[in-house]
C-alpha cells in the first residue's frame, strides 16, 4: 500500500486508526468499550493501558501515549482479550501492529530480549538458549541480576554451548534481509522515518 | 504411522525432556517421528512482536521443507512453535497479498498444504492405543490439566478444541487411568514470554495458577508447553511459600509415558528443577495396584472357569450314566 501522495510528497496517513486498520485488516473503531477483554487480562493489574484502553486511545488517535508508553510493551499476547470479544475485535494483533510501529523505542529489557533472540536465530538459524540469556544480560545491562540461575541449568544438562549454525542458515539470513527491507520501504512510505519532510 | 516432526529450539536446549519422553512413547504406540532436515526457528514470540512479515516468514521457510521432503503433516510439540507455524500457514491461506510475497522471500517452491499438529492432537487420535496399553496403570492419580493460552488461543486459527474449555487434555489423560481434576486457571496465562525480561509477573501469574491447581486436589500439573514447563518448574520455589508441598510439572509426554511404563529415566525426568520422585514413587504404587487388582479378577476369573469346567465336567458324565 503507498500512501504518497499526488506530488510525490510522502503523506503520514490521516489517522492512527485508518494507519492500523491498513496494517491489520481490522476496523478499531469497531470496539464499543464493553471492557470483557480487559476483565481477562493477565496483565490488567499491571499495565497502565489495558487492551479496552489502548482501542479507546487508538479511535481517540494518541499516537504518542500509545507509542512511547510501556503498555504495549506489557503483552503477552496470550490473546485472551481478542478470543473473548463478544464483537470480534482483535486487541491483541491491534498491540502487535502498533509494537511493530515503535520497535526502536521499545523499553530496555523486553526490546532488548526481542532483539538478542533475532540476533541468535539470524546468525544460526536457530536459538541457543545460553547464547541468549548471556547477550540478553549484556543488553539489558541486567549483568548481575539473577534472570537465570545459569549454574543450576548447566548442572541439569539443560543449555547447550556451542552454537552451531544450521546448513540453510544463508537462507534464513537472506528472510531477515527481505523483512527488514520491507519495514524499511514501510517506514520512509509513511513518511515516518523523516526524510520527505 | 509416520509423521513430521519440528521440535523446535527448546526442545533441543531446555526442554529436551520433552523431546526425549515424546520420542520414547512414540516408539511405544508405534509412530514414526520423520524430523524436518535443517529446519529452523519459528521466530516465536519475537519475531511476531516486531514484525508481521518475519513471524509468518519463518515459519514458512519450514513448512516448505516440510512440503519438499515429502510430508502431509508436521507435529510441533511445542506450544509457540505450534501456534506460530499454524498461525503463519492460517495467515496465508487467508491473505492473497502477503502469500505473493512470502513467496518471494522465500525463493522456493511452496503450496502451504502441509498440516500443523500440536501434541494433544496426536495423542487423541491414539487413545484406544494408550488405554489398552496402559491398562489404567495411573488410576486415582489426580492431575491438573494446563492448556494456557498458546495452543487453544486465537481460537479462529487453532480449532481443534473449545477455547475456553478444552478436554483433549483430560481425555488423553484419563486413557492412562488418571483423573484430571476439575479446576478454574486452565487457559490462563503464566506470563510465558516474559520470563527472562519480567520475572515479577511470572511469579505472580504462576503462583495463582499453582494455589489453584493445588486446591483443585491435584498431585502434579500436565503442561505441553516448554514455556509453561520453565516458568512454573523453573521458577516454583519463587511461587510457593515455605511449608507448601511441591507441584511436580509434568509435560503431557511424560504422563502418557509413565501410563505407558516407561522409565523417567528413559524420557530425561531428572532435568526437572521440582522433585519428580513422588510423582514417580505414586505411579509405582498405583501400577503395583493395578496389577494387584488386575491379578486377583484374573485369579478369580480362572477359578470360576475351573468351576464352571468342572460343572461342564460332571453333567454329561451323569447324562452318561443315565
Ligand atoms: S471486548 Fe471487544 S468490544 Fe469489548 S472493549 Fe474489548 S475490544 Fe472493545
Ligand atoms: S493478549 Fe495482551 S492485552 Fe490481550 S489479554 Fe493477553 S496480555 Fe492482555
Amino acid at each position: 500500500m503507498s500512501t504518497s501522495g499526488a506530488h510525490g510528497h510522502a503523506t503520514a496517513p490521516a489517522t492512527l486508526a485508518a494507519e492500523l486498520r491498513g496494517k491489520t485488516g481490522q476496523n478499531p473503531a469497531e470496539c464499543y468499550q464493553c471492557g470483557k477483554c480487559s476483565a481477562g487480562c493477565p496483565m490488567a493489574v499491571e499495565t497502565l493501558l489495558r487492551p479496552h484502553d489502548v482501542m479507546r486511545l487508538i479511535g481517540g488517535d494518541r499516537r504518542e501515549t500509545l507509542l512511547e508508553g510501556e503498555s504495549i510493551w506489557l503483552c503477552l499476547t496470550c490473546e485472551a482479550c481478542t478470543a473473548r470479544c463478544p464483537n470480534g475485535c482483535d486487541p491483541a494483533r491491534m498491540i502487535d501492529a502498533l509494537r511493530e510501529m515503535s520497535v526502536a523505542r521499545a523499553p530496555r529489557a523486553v526490546g532488548a530480549f526481542h532483539r538478542s533472540f533475532l540476533d541468535q536465530v539470524k546468525a544460526n538459524g536457530r536459538m541457543f538458549e545460553f547464547g541468549l540469556v548471556l547477550e540478553y544480560k549484556l543488553r539489558s545491562g541486567k549483568l548481575l541480576n539473577d534472570v537465570f540461575s545459569t549454574p543450576g541449568m548447566i548442572s541439569r544438562g539443560l543449555l547447550k554451548f556451542v552454537p552451531s549454525p544450521i546448513k540453510g542458515v544463508a537462507d534464513v539470513r537472506r528472510i531477515f534481509a527481505a523483512c527488514e527491507r520491507e519495514a524499511a520501504r514501510d517506514l520512509h512510505a509513511s513518511g515516518a522515518d523523516g526524510r520527505d519532510q | 504411522m509416520r509423521i513430521g516432526y519440528y521440535p523446535g529450539c527448546s526442545l533441543h536446549a531446555t526442554s529436551r525432556e520433552f523431546d526425549e519422553s515424546l520420542r520414547a512413547t512414540a516408539v511405544a504406540l508405534d509412530v514414526e517421528l520423520a524430523e524436518i532436515d535443517d529446519w529452523s526457528c519459528c521466530g516465536a514470540t519475537s519475531g511476531h512482536a516486531t514484525s508481521h512479515l518475519l513471524s509468518v516468514a519463518l515459519p514458512a521457510r519450514n513448512l516448505a521443507l516440510a512440503e519438499e521432503q515429502g510430508m502431509q503433516e508436521v507435529l510441533a510439540p511445542c506450544a509457540a512453535c505450534y501456534n506460530r507455524l499454524a498461525s503463519a500457514s492460517h495467515s496465508l491461506r487467508e491473505d492473497a497479498g502477503l502469500e505473493i510475497k512470502i513467496k518471494e522471500i522465500l525463493a522456493r517452491p511452496f503450496a502451504n498444504t502441509v498440516r500443523v499438529r500440536n501434541v494433544m492432537e496426536l495423542y487423541r487420535s491414539l487413545i484406544p492405543q494408550i488405554t489398552e496399553k496402559s491398562a489404567g496403570r495411573l488410576k486415582g492419580m489426580k492431575v491438573a490439566c494446563y492448556y494456557g493460552c498458546l495452543l487453544v488461543r486465537p481460537p479462529g486459527v487453532l480449532a481443534f478444541d473449545d477455547a475456553e474449555q478444552p478436554t483433549s487434555m483430560d481425555e488423553i489423560c484419563r486413557a492412562t487411568g488418571a483423573t484430571s481434576v476439575d479446576w478454574n486457571l486452565k487457559v490462563e496465562c503464566c506470563g510465558g514470554a516474559f520470563s527472562l525480561s519480567r520475572t515479577a509477573s511470572v511469579i505472580r501469574l504462576g503462583r495463582a495458577i499453582l494455589e489453584d491447581a493445588r486446591k483443585a486436589g491435584a498431585e502434579a500439573l500436565i503442561v505441553a508447553c516448554p514455556m509453561c514447563h520453565s516458568n512454573l518448574d523453573f521458577r516454583q520455589s519463587a511461587m510457593t511459600q515455605s511449608g507448601e508441598t511441591p507441584m511436580p510439572v509434568l509435560f503431557l509426554s511424560e504422563l502418557v509415558g509413565m501410563g505407558l511404563g516407561l522409565s523417567a529415566r528413559d524420557m530425561g525426568m531428572k532435568r526437572h528443577f521440582v522433585n519428580t520422585g513422588p510423582i514417580e514413587k505414586r505411579a509405582t504404587e498405583t501400577a503395583a495396584q493395578v496389577a494387584a487388582e488386575a491379578a486377583a479378577k484374573a485369579a478369580k476369573a480362572a477359578e470360576t472357569a475351573a468351576k464352571a469346567t468342572a460343572q461342564a465336567g460332571t453333567a454329561p458324565a451323569g447324562k452318561g450314566v443315565a
